[in-house]
């Protein structure tokens, strides 16, 4: 967009900021209104449907049989990929992943891994052989702001969704067998991100304060109150005390979602 | 993963590779060593061994690209096929493409980008081993590589990561220790500014073992500034040498 729009649109977000206000009239620590719908796409082995204001993401997951990693012969493989589609933004083009649709994936994928939200060793078939794999696709369906937050909980919303087929091994062969277990999915990880606007953090920035930020900060934290992950974006900087200040505000936010949001 | 052969920590509470857990490895710098490139800068920390090459400021091609009111700072982190354990295909993956981004995002405040309106700046950093820790080595390094080809700067941008290793919090992990370890705190500082440009994790630490983790990894960037300043200020004094010769 064209940098005087910008720095126009900066200006009178920096003076609300600075009262403590948003143009949405949210407080800076607010999130916009979250709504999860799980089981979205029949055709998937989980799904859920998450809208943050008007940011909307689907994330469907798929399950397959396939080889492990050769250092982690007896984990399943779990596999994020992120599409920013076309049809959710005017500044989305088609063709393949650019680096922010690249990094949204490797975040929201930290996140789940890290925390070890899936046991993946329940899902080692053979040890060295075979192992189930298991796809998450994020599809950003709506581009208003804060995509990882809305994408990091549609994730793991469409994983504690998602069942697995049964099998039994037959001479060396996977038989699939009728009926589904649910996926082992043990953790609940949550994404919070904050826009840093000249020397103060906002929390779930929408899309004009996105456009505007120094900084972007993404705490990623597990059930138990630990830190799972976390990503420093765009070309700002932050202080040692806003990151604290931050992953402070990121645990109260995280309880405040897990109360409202059951998963 | 799946069995504790060995402890990355002795019972003297030295590492792997002896060190204690706040030592930095061995760092050896040199700057201006690619002829062709504006700046250049190798680093070798442990057993990384890291090259960054500057191209710029230049025109930018593809012409659209270009900002009236601002450089274009590009980055391209990029592995050698014969970097790692096993050979790794040329073609950039996800990890270089994220870490060419982070890489990017933290040399950024660093530059006076609107010195030079309408070019662009490239940033090459060729990993040729690595063992650990390369995104923030290859930050140290372009960092240099920046000050050689004498672009303005605010400050260099010292980067060193810090993590949690058999419930120890250790700086500088190696590649053992980052792959078996807890957690991995990389972080990128410019010192006279207090100002955090790279930050990331991965792993399981609490709020209290985080917050001691960054500090030391803070810690960390502060030697590896001095560092810098003195590889710098040694690359300039024997340019006065040759001078006087």
């Amino acid at each position: 967009m064209s940098s005087i729009i910008i720095q126009v649109k900066r200006k009178k977000i920096e003076e609300l900021v600075e009262k403590g206000k948003r143009l949405d009239d949210r407080s800076i620590t607010d999130y916009r209104e979250m709504k999860v719908e799980q089981g979205v796409i029949e055709n998937a082995e989980g799904s859920a449907r998450v809208l943050l204001g008007k940011t909307e993401v689907i994330v469907g997951t798929k399950i397959e049989i396939g080889k492990p990693f050769p250092d982690t012969p007896d984990e399943g493989v779990l596999t994020v990929n992120a599409e920013l589609v076309p049809l959710a933004s005017p500044t989305f083009e088609p063709g393949p992943p650019r680096e922010d649709a690249i990094e949204l994936a490797r975040v929201v994928d930290r996140g789940i891994r890290e925390s070890k939200a899936i046991d993946l060793k329940k899902l080692c078939v053979k040890p060295g052989k075979k192992v189930f794999v298991v796809f998450v696709d994020v599809y950003v369906l709506n581009h208003d702001g804060n995509l990882i937050d809305a994408s990091a909980l549609a994730a793991i919303a469409a994983l504690l969704n998602t069942k697995m087929f049964k099998y039994e091994i037959e001479e060396d062969e996977v038989k699939i067998k009728p009926g589904y277990t649910p996926l082992p999915v043990g953790k609940r990880p949550i994404a919070i991100t904050f826009a840093k606007i000249n020397d103060k953090l906002i929390v779930d920035p929408g899309l004009e304060e996105e456009q505007v930020m120094d900084a972007r900060l993404t705490i990623t934290i597990d059930d138990n109150g630990n830190i799972c992950a976390i990503q420093k974006g765009d070309s700002g900087y932050l202080t040692l005390k806003e990151i604290l200040e931050a992953t402070k505000i990121a645990m109260e936010k995280v309880k405040e979602i897990h109360k409202e949001i059951k998963l | 993963m799946s069995q504790k052969t060995e402890k990355l920590i002795d019972k003297k509470g030295l590492r792997l590779d002896g060190r204690k857990p706040e030592e930095l490895r061995s760092i050896k710098f040199e700057i201006g060593i690619l002829p062709n490139a504006n700046g250049s800068a190798y680093i070798q920390q442990g057993k990384n061994k890291i090259l960054a090459a500057i191209y710029g400021p230049k025109e930018l091609h593809p012409k659209h690209l270009a900002r009236p009111d601002r450089t274009v700072l590009r980055t391209r982190y990029h592995m050698a096929p014969f970097s790692v354990e096993e050979r790794k295909s040329p073609a950039p993956s996800r990890r270089d493409i994220e870490l060419s981004k982070v890489i990017r995002e933290a040399l950024e405040p660093s530059v006076f980008l609107e010195y030079y309106p309408r070019t662009g700046i490239d940033v090459f950093i060729e990993v040729l081993q690595a063992d650990g820790g390369t995104r923030c080595a290859s930050i140290t390094a372009a960092s240099l590589a920046l000050a050689d080809a004498g672009i303005p700067m605010r400050d260099l941008v010292a980067a060193c990561a810090a993590g949690k290793v058999d419930s120890t919090i250790v700086l500088d992990l190696m590649g053992t220790e980052d792959k078996k370890g807890g957690a991995d705190v990389p972080v990128a500082l410019m010192p006279n500014f207090d100002a955090v440009t790279l930050l990331q994790m991965d792993g399981i630490l609490s709020l209290e073992e985080f917050e001691k983790t960054v500090n030391l990894a803070l810690k960390g960037c502060r030697e590896i500034y001095t560092l810098q300043k003195e590889a710098l200020k040694a690359k300039y004094l024997n340019v006065e040498k040759e001078v006087e010769e």
